[in-house]
């Protein structure tokens, strides 16, 4: 059976974004979560925070308009936002750690129902890019991922277990895939909105973890703004 | 005040001995002394180790003539086998050391070398492969995980302006691990990108780093390397 159409990456970070909340402190980790920037929401001011010490930045710069020394985590040229402040390396981890962060986005390999999660070291090689997830992960109030649900020959991500080493211990807070939104409970996934078309069913076939179904579950909210 | 100005890179890096560790800030191209690697490429000291987020094309430049024994960094692989670079395959083959150290852990102990403390306790990495080894102490009722200071011997830093004492202010992201590496070495170099001005010429309450780190200044030249 060909499998019904599948959230894109932007549809899953427009999500995430719309659980910011006005006045927030947010980190965008590389990749996928670096397109949570592109949703806003005028009613409410977010203030992205990058590793390097950039408290507040703006959207990404347009062509002939990059600062040569402003950019974000993943080395994209972004714009000053009003407001900005630069601290150095030190200063911003000790932001990390001492709390300020509200809510942290990443990718992973896999996220198990006890809220551990992998992203850093591929298993039979030495090494990994730890960068700073550890400490984003151990110190963040809430840690949101935003991964596919399956790999591209099929296998599950949302695991009964972490197979990869781990990141940090029982801290996610929320998954959204391309199938849908799941929050992580003291028993595990709960699904919270599923993508358009798919049912409980479909979704927990393609699932490792038991997946919590309520009795209602409304569609995954797209974009209106 | 004493004139910590130099005439040329190649001065300012003459005397690192062989076996020195080298803290090289940076992250992305901002803050990167790309100049002072260059010239220590040059200058021909091996058998070092470095310190810095990631094994950047400059680092890269000298683990690939097998003139570097470790580094330290938060990078020591790729997020996808398909980018491996000489370096993953020398560590994987055993060909160079590595310390892998999360980012946040790496910048407090290199702040910590520079502020006289000798270790502390954090929270990142509990629970982790990386704390296996560690000693813990659960504090206030949180595990945390002992990490030491991290000194060097050198520190290559980028400014974006100067005065003639080292007195160093940044731009926008420039600043990153530059200050607390700056603070932290036993020799502080500095490539100026912008400009040297006398002293007096920066309002004391917008110095970045104090002109006391500083050992040597070198104003980059307009064909040297800005990006």
């Amino acid at each position: 059976m060909a499998d019904k159409p599948r959230l894109s990456r932007q549809a899953m970070c427009d999500r995430i974004a719309m659980e910011f909340q006005d006045g927030w402190v947010v980190n965008l980790g590389v990749g996928i979560p670096t397109l949570c920037s592109n949703y806003v929401d005028p009613s409410r001011d977010i203030i992205y925070h990058s590793e390097n010490g950039v408290i507040g930045y703006g959207p990404l710069a347009a062509e002939g308009e990059e600062i040569p020394h402003l950019v974000n985590a993943g080395a994209q040229k972004v714009t000053a936002a009003p407001g900005m402040a630069i601290v150095h390396h030190a200063d911003s981890f000790a932001l990390i750690r001492g709390g300020m962060i509200d809510a942290t986005v990443m990718g992973a390999y896999e996220v198990s129902e006890n809220g551990d999660f992998a992203n850093w070291r591929f298993p039979n090689r030495k090494g990994g890019g730890i960068g700073g997830a550890m400490d984003l992960a151990a110190c963040a109030k809430r840690v949101f991922i935003a991964l596919v649900h399956n790999t591209r020959d099929g296998k599950p991500k949302l695991l009964h277990r972490c197979q990869l080493p781990i990141t940090a211990p029982g801290v996610v807070t929320m998954v959204v895939t391309d199938l849908g939104l799941f929050d992580l409970k003291p028993q595990g996934f709960q699904v919270r909105e599923l993508a358009p078309g798919w049912t409980p069913d479909e979704v927990q076939a393609r699932t490792e973890a038991e997946l919590a179904v309520p009795e209602t579950i409304p569609e995954f909210q797209l974009r209106n703004c | 005040m004493k004139n910590k100005v130099l005439p040329s890179f190649e001065a300012a890096v003459a005397d690192v001995p062989d076996g020195s560790t080298i803290m090289v800030p940076g992250f992305g191209t901002p803050g990167t002394p790309r100049n002072l690697m260059s010239a220590l490429v040059d200058q021909g000291a091996t058998n070092l180790a470095t310190i810095s987020n990631s094994v950047n094309r400059d680092i890269a430049v000298l683990v690939e003539a097998g003139r570097v024994r470790k580094v330290f960094c938060a990078f020591t692989a790729p997020t996808h086998p398909s980018r491996d670079t000489p370096f993953v395959r020398m560590y994987n083959n055993d060909e160079i050391d590595a310390e892998l150290v999360p980012q946040g852990t790496l910048a407090e102990r290199i702040r910590a070398a520079g502020a006289g403390i000798g270790a502390f306790y954090t929270p990142t990495s509990v629970g982790t492969e990386l704390a296996e080894d560690k000693e813990h102490r659960e504090i206030n009722g949180r595990m945390h995980v002992l990490e030491y200071a991290l000194p060097a011997e050198y520190a290559f830093i980028r400014a974006w302006r100067s005065d003639t004492f080292g007195n160093l202010q940044f731009r926008f992201a420039q600043r990153n691990f530059n200050p607390i590496m700056a603070m932290a070495a036993e020799v502080t170099v500095v490539e100026v990108e912008h400009e040297i001005v006398e002293v007096g010429g920066i309002d004391p309450d917008c110095v970045h780093v104090p002109g006391v780190y500083v050992d040597r200044i070198v104003q980059i030249p307009p064909d040297g390397i800005f990006d």
